[in-house]
């Protein structure tokens, strides 16, 4: 099987249930803006089939499949050796893959093994003369920074949910591809849990709209009036760090520096005062909205619709006025 | 048993973080360099292990400039046995695989059982440097870990992804990273303190390590162009007279919003 030259190979992460992650839309998008989108799927025996298809409605034009045991047992090791394999058929111009922990680690050792320079945590991808680079935005969004590998094709980390790019769904040519196992060392996978989803709310990560509560919600139950804004307007629930380490919500939902990065159309901040490393995770939202007691509170001077109040009051009457709006 | 820490100096992120737009680097003046919190946690995690377990030795290692040494300082304090620091000027502006293979070359030559890091750091946030160590260092990596269990010679812990968590072990030697949800560091006590000062702390070089930067031969990270972001300025800010609800709800059904 032979390669376009512009093929930009991309690495789609699958769940062990054979799900193909929702960073792929975006991986394929940026792939077909650049190149030609050859997607790679690793899964265990049985699932690939599935996996294919659909990374062909997303954009694939051809997809290598690995169905391979080891993916149940040994973390991280089966999939670099996979893209190792397909990186060598392909010969890509760029190899792509999501910033989530498991990609971003296949990613690392990929470009350690092959000796290829790694960009991380893209949020664009774009080409010119010299070739394929990536787009940055560091310390909170205060910068924007482009950059380019030295030697062959860059490996870019790209961050889920900032490439709204779609690439036009395909037929694609889907072939088996042979990996010999590195024999690498790596750790065992002794178990493996779902995270339950308790809600039709959208996810935090990507999602178009985001309610989050900080400590100005006083506790767990006062929290409730998160999820109600959340659920009048079809957000999904983010928190401040505050607020997680006081316990009133689960840290999956932490917005921030050390949590999700999200860059809604609407970001409604409830109670949270806006330390700098709240800001720097919701910096880039289209459109800020905040309500705090405290008139000095940071978070005012990023919000384009500040209301100075008691959260009780104004968030009820709130949803109220949207609720008699949409009568 | 050897453990290494990671550590790394970052700017403060209390303060204003700034990028010099001439050269990408980081302007260290512009904030208070600060010991990066999660490198607390990852210690505070090799040393509860050693507390328990006599005959456990823990190294803090940091790869940074002279200010660095007071990260390295601070680890001592906190009851690490001994600091080892890689200090070059032909480290300034290292992309992360230059900073990782330097990363495994000093653990080399400090020898290891365990190598413990934060899963990310506040500055950089790319998250991949265990990663790169482990394959660097050609041993397994059990990472971002929201607990960790260290025995005499296994790790294992709950590494939480996007879709759920795994179970992860594996035997020594290996490379682990930790999250947030792990204990805060201690804070040294006094007696740390003057311990401390009495403490080795061996300080390195690209040279004595092996290590070329300007290996073209290995693919480099570089940055071809920077720019500020204009400020994000406030907008309208009103103060509760008894309808800002149904104002709000106006501004979000007025942009579409609602």
């Amino acid at each position: 099987m032979t390669f376009p030259e512009n093929s930009v190979l991309v690495l789609l992460e699958t769940s062990p249930s054979g799900t193909i992650a929702k960073s792929a839309d975006g991986l394929l998008g940026a792939a077909a803006k650049v190149g030609t989108p050859v997607a790679l799927v690793v899964t265990s025996p049985g699932k690939a089939a599935k996996a294919a298809a659909v990374a062909g409605s997303l954009g694939a034009v051809y997809v290598l499949t690995v169905e391979s045991l080891d993916v149940e047992t040994s973390l991280t090791t089966p999939v670099v050796d996979a893209l190792v394999a397909a990186a060598k058929q392909v010969r890509p111009v760029a190899v792509l893959a999501a910033h989530s922990l498991d990609s971003r680690e296949v990613a690392a050792r990929f470009a350690i093994r092959t000796g290829l320079g790694l960009a991380l945590d893209a949020i664009d991808v774009d080409k010119d003369a010299e070739g394929i680079f990536a787009r940055h935005s560091v310390y909170g969004g205060a910068y924007n920074v482009d950059s380019a590998t030295t030697v062959g094709a860059p490996v870019i980390t790209v961050r889920q949910g900032a490439i709204d790019a779609q690439a036009e769904a395909r037929r694609p040519a889907v072939t088996p591809l042979e990996v010999t196992p590195s024999g690498k060392p790596s750790a065992t996978i002794t178990g493996y849990e779902e995270a339950i989803v308790e809600t039709a709310r959208p996810e935090l990560r990507g999602a178009s709209k985001v309610v989050s509560g900080g400590r100005g919600l006083g506790s767990k139950e006062g929290f409730a009036l998160v999820d109600d804004l959340a659920d009048a307007l079809g957000a999904a629930i983010g928190a401040s760090r505050a607020a997680v380490d006081a316990g009133y919500v689960a840290q999956r939902h932490q917005v921030g520096q050390t949590g999700v990065s999200v860059s809604p159309q609407l970001y409604v901040a409830l109670g949270i005062s806006g330390a700098i490393q709240h800001r720097a995770g919701m910096m880039t939202s289209k459109t800020i909205v905040a309500i705090n007691k405290d008139a000095d509170a940071p978070i005012f001077d990023v919000a384009d619709f500040a209301v100075v109040g008691d959260l009780f009051t104004v968030v009820p009457q709130l949803i109220d006025a949207l609720g008699a709006r949409k009568k | 048993m050897r453990i290494v820490v990671l550590v790394k100096e970052v700017p403060d992120t209390y303060g204003d973080r700034k990028l010099d737009l001439e050269t990408g680097l980081a302007e260290r003046t512009a904030s208070e360099p600060v010991m990066d919190e999660i490198g607390e946690r990852a210690l505070e995690a090799a040393i509860s292990h050693a507390d328990a377990n006599p005959g456990t030795e823990v190294v803090v290692l940091t790869v940074g400039p002279e200010t660095a040494q007071k990260a390295l300082h601070k680890g001592l304090s906190m009851g690490a046995m001994a600091a080892v620091h890689v200090l070059d000027a032909g480290l300034q502006g290292a992309d992360v695989t230059l900073t990782a293979e330097v990363l495994a070359a000093a653990v080399r030559r400090t020898g290891f059982d365990l190598v413990i890091a934060g899963n990310t750091s506040t500055d950089g946030s790319g998250g991949v440097v265990p990663a790169m160590l482990a394959e660097l260092l050609d041993v397994p990596h059990a990472t971002g870990l929201t607990r960790i269990g260290i025995t005499a010679d296994a790790v294992n812990g709950t590494r939480a992804v996007d879709g759920g968590t795994f179970e992860v072990s594996t035997s020594l030697p290996a490379v682990a990273s930790i999250t947030e949800a792990l204990p805060d560091g201690r804070l040294p006590n006094f007696k740390g303190i003057m311990a401390a000062k009495k403490k080795p702390l061996e300080t390195m070089t690209l040279a004595d390590l092996g290590i070329d930067a300007e290996d073209m031969s290995v693919g480099r990270s570089i940055m071809l162009t920077i720019y500020e972001k204009r400020a994000r300025e406030a907008g309208k800010k009103i103060i509760d007279e008894g309808n800002a609800g149904e104002q709000l709800a106006k501004f979000l059904v007025d942009n579409k919003l609602a």
